[in-house]
């Protein structure tokens, strides 16, 4: 057991459905093995705390072939809607919670949750916007002194 | 697997810790279990999770999710973390006598 991982730090860059949950899982998964986990958002990622977004996350369907669907068809008003929709209700199911809900079950799990400083700087974002789970806005040498000692997931 | 005594009874356990048979379960291998993984003392609100978890896997042959357990069981999130820092499905899991949840969530 000497090589168990102990603590992790998850990047969350992107901002579909598809891109948000992997990184929730992960963090998600660590608090639930009782392991260490900081969640670093950066990008589009930071809709995910974003109190004004995170509640209107949806699937790419336009340039992604994992969805087996025409370009043309995945760019008609309402297919991102409608996909992101039936997910939503086959996560349920799975009793995956919505992403607010997740993000806030994620912070309450004692897991950190930190912005970006040079997209909340490049987005013209403040605090303010953020969820108040967000514990600080860190830079990305911050960020770093923050995962010391542990592994570094970028999703 | 390996079969130990707990609590004056011979059970079998998984390469986990966890117990095979729900049904070799009793309070007294609870607290010894529990002891084990850190946890000196089972409180009220340690039992109400523990039991929560046992009555739901026994009910319906799996074990709840961390969202489940924290909206059903009557012990939110945050404090189902101080509870059972190590893990407060998995452990609960393992001190209620029940396999190891399978779940993502």
């Amino acid at each position: 057991m000497s090589d168990a991982i102990e603590k992790v730090s998850i990047i969350i860059s992107k901002g579909s459905l598809e891109g948000i949950y992997p990184g929730l899982i992960m963090a998600n998964g660590a608090r639930m093995e009782g392991i260490e986990a900081n969640v670093f958002f950066t990008f589009f990622g930071l809709d995910a705390i974003n109190s004004a977004k995170h509640d209107h996350v949806k699937v790419a369907t336009v340039g992604n072939p994992g969805l087996h669907l025409a370009t043309w068809a995945g760019g008609v008003p309402g297919v991102s809607a409608l996909v992101t929709h039936q997910l939503a209700r086959e996560m349920e199911k799975l009793d995956i919670p919505p992403i607010p809900e997740f993000v806030e079950m994620i912070a309450d799990s004692g897991a950190g949750l930190y912005a970006c400083k040079a997209s909340v700087d490049l987005f013209k974002l403040s605090s303010e916007d953020f969820i108040p789970q967000v514990e600080d806005i860190i830079t990305v040498g911050e960020f770093y002194a923050l995962a010391g000692g542990g592994q570094i997931i970028f999703t | 697997m390996s079969t130990v005594t707990l609590a004056g009874t011979s059970v079998e356990l998984d390469d986990d810790g966890f117990l095979l048979d729900a049904r070799q379960w009793n309070e007294q291998i609870a607290e010894e279990i529990a002891r084990a993984n850190g946890i000196e003392e089972l409180t009220d609100r340690h039992w109400q999770v523990v039991n929560f978890m046992r009555k739901s896997y026994l009910e319906t042959g799996s074990a709840p999710s961390i969202r489940t357990l924290g909206k059903a069981s009557g012990v939110p999130i945050k404090e189902l973390y101080e509870l059972l820092p190590k893990g407060p499905a998995k452990l609960a899991a393992k001190i209620g006598g029940i396999p190891k949840p399978r779940g993502c969530i």
